[in-house]
């Protein structure tokens, strides 16, 4: 019985839930399928990204496999989550990337790491050599700036676009358009991963009970991301504002939140890849443990090797280590728009248009007497 | 794994609801519990997996329930829908601990929700569980292994030795084999027989092969036979049975709650001839498609078709199988197999006696017919607006009254004024000493949950002596 195309199985899945309901109470997914009664490739796109994936409808469904109605909807979402990413790719002809996500992201860093070490090994003393951190004496503070600006603009500018494509596919086109406090709002679920916990339990990883572990590893992740990159936005301030050249100290501000972002950065993705291996295979989109797998431990990496690089910058291998370093950042951000990280954008996406939609009456005109 | 070693102080046959309250209940009263469950893990709980709510007294608004529904009204509720079938002394004992029974539910993993979308008139009487019947359940059976409850699946009860009104043994298949499993007292929380179509056949004649089976097709009533043949006292009777209107495309067992189809209200329903049958718009759905099952199971060949035009579309419960759809009614027809001028003849008969009213689904509108038999007597709008789309429905039956005959300590009479020390019953096995007949939603979760309880300590004071 389960359709081949995910936004078809999609659609199947929720005439089914919809006539059930039961479920309505775990997260935004529910609520917003009773609002419709059809399920177009737009609608499916728009509930397929405001699921987080925690497993708690599906182990509490009635009509999971091997049941034939067959319904799997973390599953199917999960499918559906990675087609509209490459729907709404730009440029479209780079869309097939994200199924090459591992094979990309190993390419980007080898190339970004060769070129790193190929231009250190050219610099005055070559790389090892002790520099007490004086990261400019090895690549100069303007070639970083012109490479990591390129390279930043790219991705930030294939975001972008990927993320109006999405709004323009899920947007309603009825005039409901979203007001500050929906943005508001939907920043609040976001930033506090409201959804991902199950309806309150936390998220259902196997047949054990429920953990908050998920959300918390999560957060780590994402906020070690944010003071890495709060550190880089201050020291960048340092530079151009107050005229402080790096190094910095170990107890200045950039330095210290680099290190406290870099270690959640490492506690977070280890965790998260940790917690994906021992996930209830039934829940998963086997086609993107790579696309998955592959982001976290990018992650993982550029924060190791940032670490590794502050704790030995007053070694001789420092420039090796900020080569390695500046290759996986680089490969970093050059693969971002066709990674997992996209998920960010469209599930606050889905969650800024579920914000506005709850705010005004269905018009599903379902009896209630 | 050798069963017959086992020897629990209690053994608990069914892992529903009511036999997860026993077993968790007789394991904190100090016994070592068996709990023999005979369908696989996936489709353990019974009909439980299906359920979504239990209906609880409360003199004031509390977490989920609005307003309030007090003792005298709740037993009023259970008097009418019964029409007096039922022991008011155990109708008594299950409202009073419907009020309290949450915080032990709470306590072992059961959360709760608001009324769903589609069921704002149980937001006063009902508590939703969170996720529905199956996350209830899956709290329940971690909590009893976290307490050390031994539970087996694909593991069937199918015969009892019972002797002078005392339980032995029970003859159980298990892994390919029949063990017989001693126990110092037994809670039989095993269900009712609505998934033994034979059963069904010697209570409802031929009729029954074209009934659906709404819950788990586990529920085959070996268990209730037993204790029937030994002698306990029964209460209902066989054809007595919850049946509601249901997609006639349905899986033969086991569809739950998502097959029914509520758009009977709204539009005319024919048999197979193309007749109609009785009064679509009697009461709200809600309050009426617990007769359908019925009405349809009295029908030529068990079948009836939900008829509807685009005026209503969307204002009803999603169904789950899309409706036949067509431009004409005659065309309907073909797609229904309905005799096409029979079908006209019907609906133009209906659509002569509709009288001008203003339509509201939402209250028991003006709109009715006049000088038709039978009478559609609410929500009648003639079926003039294309496209037109149909429902075949059947009965879907969702459980049987069928049951033992208990007291209040949940022990099992038997039919020489014996009470039996050591056998106790709990939920849908039992449920017909409190609903005789007629249904009253989500008491079936209340009578389970109050009965379960009191099953498990009995039977663990019973058998801890």
């Amino acid at each position: 019985m389960p359709a081949a195309d995910p936004h078809a199985e999609a659609a199947r899945l929720m005439a089914i839930c919809n006539a059930c309901r039961y479920c309505e109470g775990y997260c935004a997914v529910f609520p917003a399928m009773e609002r419709r009664i059809d399920f177009a490739r737009n609608d499916v796109a728009y509930l397929a990204n405001l699921c987080h994936h925690c497993g708690a409808c599906h182990s509490a469904c009635q009509y999971a496999p091997p049941h034939e109605f067959a319904v799997n909807v973390p599953r199917t979402f999960a499918e559906v989550r990675v087609a509209s990413y490459e729907d709404c790719a730009w440029p479209a002809a780079f869309a097939g990337l994200f199924r090459r996500n591992p094979a990309l992201g190993s390419v980007a860093t080898a190339l970004a790491t060769a070129v790193f070490l190929a231009l250190g090994a050219a610099a005055k003393g070559g790389l090892f050599v002790p520099r007490e951190g004086a990261f400019y004496a090895v690549f100069p503070h303007g070639l970083l700036v012109t490479v990591f600006g390129l390279a930043f603009g790219f991705a930030a500018l294939a975001l972008a676009l990927g993320a109006l494509r999405y709004w323009r596919l899920v947007r309603d086109s009825t005039g409901l358009a979203p007001q500050g406090a929906d943005a508001l709002s939907a920043a609040g679920d976001a930033l506090t991963l409201r959804y991902l916990d199950g309806g309150g339990e936390g998220c259902f990883e196997g047949r054990g009970d429920p953990a908050k572990m998920r959300r918390v590893f999560h957060h780590c992740t994402f906020y070690g991301f944010a003071l890495c990159f709060a550190a880089t936005s201050v020291a960048t301030l340092y530079h151009y504002a107050l005229g402080l050249a790096a190094p910095y100290a170990p107890t200045s501000l950039p330095v210290a939140l680099g290190t406290l972002g870099g270690l959640c950065l490492v506690v977070g993705p280890a965790g998260l890849l940790w917690l994906d291996r021992r996930r209830d295979a039934e829940l998963a989109d086997p086609g993107q443990t790579a696309l998955s797998r592959s982001f976290i431990a990018m992650l993982l990496l550029v924060s190791a090797t940032g670490l590794a690089l502050l704790a030995l910058r007053d070694t001789a291998l420092m420039g090796l280590l900020l080569a390695v370093h500046l290759g996986f950042v680089l490969a970093f951000f050059v693969t971002l728009p066709y990674g997992k990280f996209v998920h960010g954008i469209y599930r606050a996406l889905a969650l800024v248009k579920y914000a506005r939609e709850i705010r005004a009456p269905s018009t599903a005109g379902i009896a209630e007497s | 794994m050798n069963l017959a070693t086992l020897r629990p102080d209690v053994l608990v046959l069914g892992g529903g609801n009511a036999g997860l309250c026993a077993a968790i209940s007789a394991r904190e009263a100090g016994a070592c519990v068996l709990l023999l469950e005979s369908a696989p893990r996936w489709l353990r709980g019974g009909n439980s997996r299906h359920t979504r709510n239990l209906r609880c007294r409360h003199d004031a608004p509390e977490d989920v329930l609005t307003g309030s529904y007090v003792e005298d009204e709740y037993l009023d509720d259970l008097m009418r829908v019964t029409g007096g079938k039922t022991d008011a002394g155990l109708a008594r004992l299950v409202i009073a601990d419907s009020g309290s029974c949450r915080a032990w539910m709470r306590a072992h993993g059961a959360r709760f929700q608001p009324a769903l979308g589609g069921t704002l008139q149980l937001s006063r009487t009902n508590a939703f569980f969170l996720g529905g019947g199956r996350a209830l359940l899956n709290a329940y059976y971690r909590a009893a292994e976290r307490i050390g409850v031994q539970v087996l699946y694909d593991a069937e009860a199918r015969g009892l030795e019972i002797r002078d009104g005392a339980f032995v043994a029970a003859e159980v298949a298990h892994e390919g084999r029949t063990w017989r499993v001693q126990a110092k007292a037994l809670v039989a929380a095993s269900g009712g027989f609505e998934a033994n179509l034979e059963w069904l056949r010697e209570a409802w004649g031929p009729a029954a092969d074209n009934f659906i089976v709404r819950g788990t097709p586990h529920n085959r009533g070996a268990v209730l036979r037993a204790l029937l043949d030994a002698g306990a006292v029964a209460v209902s009777d066989p054809k007595q049975c919850h049946a509601i209107a249901l997609d006639a495309r349905s899986p033969k067992f086991d569809g739950g709650i998502a097959t029914r189809v509520d758009s009977v209200s709204l539009g005319i329903v024919v048999n197979r001839e193309g007749e109609r049958f009785y009064d679509e718009g009697e009461d709200f759905w809600p309050k009426r498609y617990a007769i359908w099952g019925r009405l349809i199971a009295g029908q030529p060949g068990q079948i009836a078709y939900s008829i509807i035009d685009a005026k209503v579309l969307g204002r009803f419960m999603p169904t789950i199988f899309p409706g036949e759809r067509a431009d004409t009614l005659a065309e309907l027809a073909t797609k229904l197999g309905l005799d096409e001028t029979r079908l006209a003849e019907t609906v133009a008969r209906y659509n002569v006696a509709v009288r001008p009213g203003r339509f509201d689904h939402t209250a028991l509108d003006d709109c009715a017919t006049a000088g038709l038999a039978p009478a559609k007597t609410h929500w009648a709008q003639r079926i003039d607006t294309p496209p037109f789309t149909g429902y075949p429905l059947r009965p879907g039956i969702t459980f049987t009254y069928l049951g033992v005959k208990v007291d209040h300590r949940a022990r099992v009479a038997f039919v020489d004024g014996r009470q039996a020390g050591n056998v106790f019953a709990a939920g849908e096995i039992m449920a017909g000493n409190v609903l005789g007949q007629g249904y009253l939603a989500g008491i079936g979760m209340t009578i389970g949950t109050t009965f379960g309880r009191i099953a498990g300590k009995e039977a663990a004071a019973h058998a801890r002596g």
